[in-house]
């Protein structure tokens, strides 16, 4: 069986025999649905609920796309001006990963105090988880062009500007591609719990007040159906970057080659 | 290109030292002229500064002690070329060597004559769009050589370019690197630890001794131009090589 074939076929065959394994331990042993529901049970609550669930989704999913944004686009200026000043990259970079340590959770409800607007205020979450990775990795990237070639622009009086388009952003690219798939992910995390803290309240409920909901109320079956949208949205997130990265990468990065024959 | 030199050189050190951070003295009151058109090499084991010497000259480091002159004005447009190829994985042939001419300001339109002479000249027509990593070692160092030659360079450093290549293609680039030499009339200074490659392409060669760097001696190869293949096994080649030897062998002890 060519690669192609096993890449796809392989992953498909453990996760039909994860399945099927699943709903036999449930009916063998007669496990109520309010415990663990079978995924039969699972599927057809998924189709029952879907258009209710989508727009909970929908909800979570703009959160996550424009903290994503947000953190790919402040994260690379952030990167660029640490680039730019040693400084400047010593005095705020503690405070980078302080952000970043201090667990989301606990400080999530203070954002939800002081920031008025809910949306405004799971954005700001979900942005604190994501743009780390942007700014940890675009840094390194800038600052890790190879030596020689420094020293190549240096010698042709290249000004500040043209190291920075031409040597320093080129070479971060890839290691600011690394950064933006992890945030994805990041930001599907930042938002749910950010939701999560926030609780049930409001007009607009996201997929995390959903899962809520359904476990305040025994229903799981819903509680598995709205899990399984929110994983399918983190690996649609994953596979749109890895594209996309792949798509910026070809021609000449060793991860977007095809492989050797 | 006589020892004596009426004419100032290009470029001369004097005294000049090299002290790095760590405390390694890497070069140690170097005195040095390299006459206007002169192909030069630093001959030396490794370790003995040549590169950084290549590189003072550049101004990519500051010296120690001592200084760099410019007899006959101020500064020289150089071209560099160093033991890697040094090339921007993620741009083409093309724009590799569009890079020093992009530096200065000079637009693509304006450019697209001059590097398409520079890459016939290299032997690199038809590479124009290929990438880096599609390239042989050979190839890249063309390219690295292209680069260094598309703004005209009235000096031309080269810090062991062919060190890393099979022995097929270091004869081909000396020869061609010699012909494009005779043409052009630029001064060259080329860092090397072969004494077979120094004897075969220079006509001065600066024998340098280890830690820390000195001139040894200075000597003038005489064996006329053009050098072509045949000179690699002609007597009074390897007369010259086994001279070079000989003092090589004694600044290293």
């Amino acid at each position: 069986m060519s690669e192609r074939v096993l890449r796809v076929a392989a992953p498909v065959a453990v996760g039909l025999l994860i399945l099927i394994g699943w709903e036999a331990v449930v009916r063998w042993n007669s496990i109520p649905p309010y415990i663990l529901p079978g995924p039969l049970l699972v599927a057809e609550t998924l189709w029952r609920d879907g258009p209710s669930l989508m727009l909970s989704l929908l909800v979570t999913l703009r959160i996550t796309v424009v903290a994503l944004l947000a953190a790919v686009v402040l994260g690379a200026a952030i990167a660029i001006l640490f680039a730019q000043s040693r400084l400047l990259e010593l005095s705020f970079f503690p405070y980078a990963v302080i952000l970043q340590v201090t667990p989301i959770v606990s400080i999530a409800p203070l954002i939800i105090i002081w920031v008025n607007d809910t949306f405004l205020a799971l954005l700001v979450c979900a942005w604190i988880v994501a743009f780390f990775p942007v700014v940890a990795n675009t840094t390194l990237g800038l600052t890790s062009a190879d030596r020689n070639l420094v020293a190549l622009f240096r010698l042709y009086g290249a000004t500040r500007w043209q190291s920075l388009r031409y040597l320093r952003m080129p070479s971060a690219l890839p290691y600011f591609l690394g950064g933006v798939r992890i945030s994805g992910g990041l930001a599907l995390i930042g938002a749910v719990v950010a939701e999560f803290v926030a609780g049930t309240g409001g007009a607009e409920t996201g997929l995390a007040s959903r899962i809520l909901e359904a476990g305040y109320r025994l229903e799981i079956p819903r509680l598995f159906a709205a899990l399984l949208l929110l994983s399918l949205t983190g690996i649609l997130i994953f596979a749109v970057l890895s594209w996309v990265s792949r798509a910026l990468l070809a021609h000449w990065h060793e991860s977007a080659l095809p492989e050797e024959e | 290109m006589n020892a004596a030199g009426a004419a100032p050189p290009l470029v001369a050190a004097t005294r000049l030292s090299k002290t790095f951070r760590n405390g390694v003295a890497a070069l140690d009151q170097i005195d040095l002229a390299v006459p206007r058109g002169a192909f030069l090499s630093l001959l030396g084991p490794s370790g003995c500064g040549k590169s950084t010497l290549l590189r003072l000259i550049a101004g990519l480091t500051p010296p120690s002690a001592g200084a760099i002159t410019w007899p006959g004005g101020q500064g020289a447009r150089i071209g560099f070329v160093f033991q890697e190829p040094t090339l921007m994985p993620w741009a083409d042939v093309w724009h590799n060597v569009y890079l020093p001419l992009r530096l200065e300001g000079i637009d693509k339109a304006a450019a697209s004559e001059r590097i398409a002479a520079t890459l016939a000249a290299m032997g690199l027509d038809g590479f124009a769009h290929v990438y880096p990593r599609e390239l042989s070692g050979g190839m890249k160092m063309r390219v690295s050589i292209a680069r260094a030659l598309v703004t005209e360079p009235q000096l031309l450093l080269l810090d062991e370019p062919f060190a890393a290549l099979d022995e097929i293609t270091r004869f081909r680039l000396n020869e061609d690197l010699l012909r494009l030499w005779r043409q052009h009339g630029w001064t060259v200074v080329f860092v090397t630890h072969s004494v077979f490659e120094s004897v075969f392409l220079s006509n001065r060669i600066v024998v340098m001794t280890k830690r820390p760097g000195r001139v040894a001696v200075e000597v003038a190869i005489d064996l006329p131009y053009p050098r072509e293949g045949a000179l690699r096994t002609a007597p009074e080649y390897s007369a010259e090589c086994r001279r070079l030897s000989q003092l090589l062998a004694e600044a290293s002890a």
